[in-house]
């Protein structure tokens, strides 16, 4: 278990090398090669020369890509000072970027809206995990009752609907319409209700869409494990029905459900944009699009590295966990 | 980072249903009540227009009680240097205070200069190139120590220092030395970084100003938000605009980025002191949102008193609002003009008689209600000076007949001229607008699908609305890309003929990025014309030639105008002496808005 370990963390370390380089690229390398000048990116409307060649000197735009990646490199473990035209700047470690279009470094702010999105991201996991399971593993159990397919039509709605179809819907009638919930964010540290009234619609609204997918996903693999020998052989020793489906079924039916949580949970930890668009909540993903609005680079690079660490970890923490599932991976 | 797993047509128009169906229910439910047609309301909303170039319940209003902005944008920079978005510079009277300001009064009065630091408008020698200003009495900072001229005089130094507060205007760096020869303040040798020669302040109290060269508009420029005082032991360079220190009747308490902005009294603000300012609620909040229908949905359920970007209501929450609370809307002029351009180096836009051919081909009131009608899109535009800006005749000048009988287009008349032009049987060329603008997208189609009839084919291409200055703004790009017609929006930065047109119109302001002059504009006339007006000291003077130089234009057929355009603004039933104002484009003035109670 600790080689395999081990061998999981040195992949994983190396992967998280290879993504730096790769958005670095994407970032500061592919523009160049396709000629756009990116210091236009870091300054405001109408910047004169001066300010654009200031912007070049600051972020070392003419210094070769290689040396900028090891600057940005090293600015995320050891800090980095920014300096033109007699002011200076400095990002503290992890130095993940400066906007200039902000003033701000990008670390602090996005580790101030990181909570946000990480109370919605399992807020929402919480709920689609209690609703969407239950409902596939209803569904299989009652397979082609009038249960599965209602089951399955809401499901499906859940899937085909967009958040901003259901996200404006939930608003108009619980918040502007029946007046029943508050829907406007209110931080946790001032008021704990405030806050709970606010995320309440952002939590049922993800979660109604993830519910969906986990609905269908758990039917389909529970009716598949239904009809294997060893859920045959359960019933055949006298096992009662409970418990072949909790201890046999239900285990093995976890094992993709764990992997798609894994990378739901992961992609959501750079928020999730149309969600906290529709409910305007200050989370990674409200920051993002905003950022995208404005062309302000930093941070959309913060947050693209956030979401690719993110979901590195989760692959490790569910690489992990199914080699705690099955000892067989430990072997591979 | 995920997007979330949706996509397609289908779901679109399912979002769109629910749009409608999230503002049907908020009409039924929301907060502000209904009112009775065009006049006052039965909530207390001061009627349709009530606030239109006039005050509203001005009687109503008290000391007390906070003010809540709501808006989908922040502004570029909080920074007096750095803002260039006007309802930056509108709300920032509320911590800054310039020598002069514009008046706090409704309507064109609105954009008339007042002195505000200063204890009277300048004393103008020199022909025109010395101006003389003396401060008040009792003006403080927020830490109650006094504003001084050098505090003037270095605020003004900072529009200098491009290379790190950029993005501001730079008018009064153009007029004051316009060979670039000072540094700016962080690269001044000086002890006191005080080195900007044309600018003297031999004591405390007096500021002078010597032009090289004598502009009529330089008070004008003055009252611009980049000529704020900043206090050098304050000044935190780039990072500024993250908390200004106040020299208003309000100031910085906390500021979010994109989250929340709010602004407390400044105790050491005294209101004998600033003859402008009322300085009514206790606390001013900013809320931004990211969903704009969100936004407008709180608006009207009155969770807000005033959208701070004041570029009115989305078409959904505008249609709830028309409906139900008719009451809280004022529909101003915003003093912009909507337009498109003809680049003269993309042949056959090069003949004039060609670019007539596409001014008398178009259907304009088709192209009018593209932009959303008479009230949401505005007037239709008959010529390029905004009515809100000196020597606007409005409609009464159209020259194409564009208002009157041409208005649905005149085929006869546009075949005629591409005869003259060479082009009888029409020609083809692209239109180039932004992707991020969707009326203008509209606006492209309704004129496309007009110039067809005339044998124009117009080709749409759509560019990223946030790279203009390097796709539309490098005339060798429009040429190598032959955009042809290019459709753009500009409004004043004051409001007089050189605010709005020298960018737009002057051959000195063709240039190889961020060109704004996107017709080439090189008439040696209109050259003239600007240069007599900054020697012309007298308004009628002045308003004159600005005549003249928008007859130039027109005569010259480098534009079509779209619409003068209006907005529909929401207003809260809690505010009091309210109104529009020339001053900031139409825009509520801020800084004199009341609560009618404090609660």
């Amino acid at each position: 278990m600790l080689a395999y370990l081990i061998r999981r963390l040195f992949a994983a370390a190396v992967m998280l090398v290879v993504i730096i380089l790769v958005v670095f690229s994407i970032f500061f390398l592919f523009p160049k090669w396709a000629g756009v000048d990116i210091a236009l990116s870091f300054v405001g409307k109408q910047a004169g020369p001066d300010a654009v060649e200031a912007v070049r000197l600051k972020l070392g735009l003419d210094d070769p890509v290689f040396i900028q990646a090891w600057e940005f490199f090293k600015g995320l473990f050891a800090g980095r000072t920014y300096a033109a035209g007699g002011d200076v700047t400095h990002c503290s470690a992890p130095c993940f970027g400066y906007s200039f279009r902000t003033e701000q470094s990008v670390w602090p702010v996005l580790t101030e809206r990181f909570p946000v999105t990480l109370a919605l991201a399992l807020g929402a996991a919480v709920l689609w995990l209690i609703f969407g399971l239950a409902a596939g593993v209803l569904s299989a159990l009652k397979r082609g009752t009038l249960w599965d397919r209602a089951a399955m039509i809401v499901a499906l709605s859940g899937v085909s609907l967009p958040i901003y179809f259901t996200g404006l819907l939930s608003l108009a009638i619980f918040s502007h319409g029946l007046g029943w919930i508050n829907a406007e964010f209110v931080p946790l540290e001032d008021s704990f209700t405030g806050w709970l009234g606010g995320m309440i619609l952002p939590w049922i609204t993800l979660a109604f869409l993830y519910a969906a997918m986990y609905a269908r996903i758990t039917r389909a693999t529970m009716l598949e494990i239904l009809g294997e020998d060893y859920i045959r052989t359960a019933r055949a020793k006298g096992l009662r029905e409970q418990v072949v489906i909790r201890k046999h079924a239900m285990r093995s039916t976890m094992t993709p459900i764990l992997t798609m949580l894994g990378m739901d949970i992961g992609a959501l930890m750079g928020g999730a944009i149309l969600t906290e668009t529709t409910f305007s909540l200050p989370g990674l993903g409200q920051k993002v699009l905003d950022a995208i609005r404005t062309q302000d680079l930093p941070f959309i690079l913060g947050v693209t590295l956030i979401t690719s660490v993110a979901v590195l970890v989760a692959n490790l923490v569910v690489d992990i966990l199914y080699a705690v599932i099955d000892p067989r991976v430990r072997l591979a | 980072m995920t997007t979330q797993r949706t996509s397609g047509r289908r779901k679109q128009a399912m979002a769109a249903a629910a749009v409608v169906a999230a503002l049907l229910t908020t009409a039924a439910c929301g907060g502000g009540g209904t009112d009775n047609g065009n006049g006052g309301a039965k909530n207390g909303a001061a009627g349709f227009d009530a606030a239109n170039n006039k005050v509203a319940q001005a009687d109503q209003a008290k000391k007390g009680g906070t003010l809540k902005f709501a808006s989908s944008q922040d502004a570029d920079s909080w920074d007096t240097t750095r803002g260039y978005y006007g309802f930056m510079w509108n709300f920032s009277r509320y911590y800054s205070r310039q020598l002069v300001t514009n008046k706090t009064e409704p309507g064109s009065a609105g954009a008339e200069v007042t002195p505000d630091l200063a204890s009277g408008l300048a004393k103008v020698s020199d022909d025109g190139k010395t101006y003389t200003y003396t401060l008040r009495d009792g003006i403080t900072w927020e830490d109650g120590k006094p504003i001084t001229s050098k505090d003037v005089k270095y605020g003004i130094e900072r529009v200098w220092a491009q290379d790190v507060l950029s993005g501001g205007p730079t008018y009064l760096k153009e007029v004051l030395d316009p060979k670039g020869e000072y540094k700016g303040p962080y690269k001044d040798k000086s002890k006191d970084k005080l080195g900007l020669k044309a600018v003297e302040t031999p004591d405390d109290k007096t500021i002078v100003f010597h032009l090289p060269k004598a502009n009529s508009d330089f008070e004008e420029m003055l009252a611009l938000t980049s000529a704020s005082p900043v206090r050098q032991d304050k000044d935190t360079k780039s990072k500024y605009g993250l908390h200004p220190f106040s020299s208003g009747p309000y100031k910085f308490e906390s500021y979010n980025p994109g989250k929340d902005l709010t602004l407390v009294r400044n105790t050491e603000w005294k209101q004998e002191s600033d003859p402008v300012r009322k300085a009514y609620p206790d606390k001013i909040t900013v809320k931004f949102f990211t969903n704009a229908n969100e936004l407008d949905a709180r608006l009207i359920a009155g969770d807000y008193d005033l959208d701070l970007a004041q570029t009115g209501l989305s078409p959904q929450g505008r249609t709830t609002a028309l409906k139900e609370h008719k009451g809280n809307l004022d529909n101003p002029v915003s003093g912009y003009i909507r337009y498109a351009t003809f680049a003269q180096n993309v042949k056959p836009l090069d003949n004039i008689h060609c670019r007539k051919a596409l001014i008398l081909g178009a259907d304009h009131v088709s192209l009018q209600n593209a932009r959303g009608g008479p009230i949401a899109g505005g007037d239709i535009g008959t010529n390029m000076l905004p009515p809100s800006v000196p020597g606007s005749e409005g409609q009464k000048y159209d020259p194409y007949e564009i208002a009157g009988a041409n208005k649905k287009g005149n085929v006869a008349k546009a075949k005629e001229e591409l005869k003259a032009c060479g082009k009888p049987e029409g020609f083809k060329t692209t239109v180039a607008v932004r992707n991020n603008k969707p009326v203008e997208v509209a606006t492209a189609e309704s004129l496309q699908a007009s110039l067809k009839k005339i044998g124009v084919n117009l080709e749409i291409e759509q560019y990223d609305g946030s790279q203009y200055a390097s796709v539309v703004g490098s005339p060798s790009n429009v040429e190598k890309k032959g955009y042809g017609v290019i459709i753009m929006g500009w409004g004043p930065d004051f409001p007089s003929v050189q605010g709005y047109g020298l960018p737009l119109w002057h051959s000195d302001y063709i240039l190889e990025s961020a060109n704004n002059n996107f017709a080439l504009i090189d008439d040696k006339d209109i050259d003239g014309l600007f240069d007599r007006y900054v020697k012309t000291l007298d308004d009628a003077g002045k308003t004159e030639i600005a005549k003249e130089i928008n007859h130039k234009v027109m005569e010259g057929g480098y534009y079509l105008p779209f619409v003068f355009e209006k907005f529909i603004n929401w207003r809260s039933n809690r505010l009091a002496n309210v109104y529009t104002t020339d001053g900031y484009s139409g825009q509520y003035d801020f800084v004199n808005v009341g609560l009618k109670s404090t609660k």
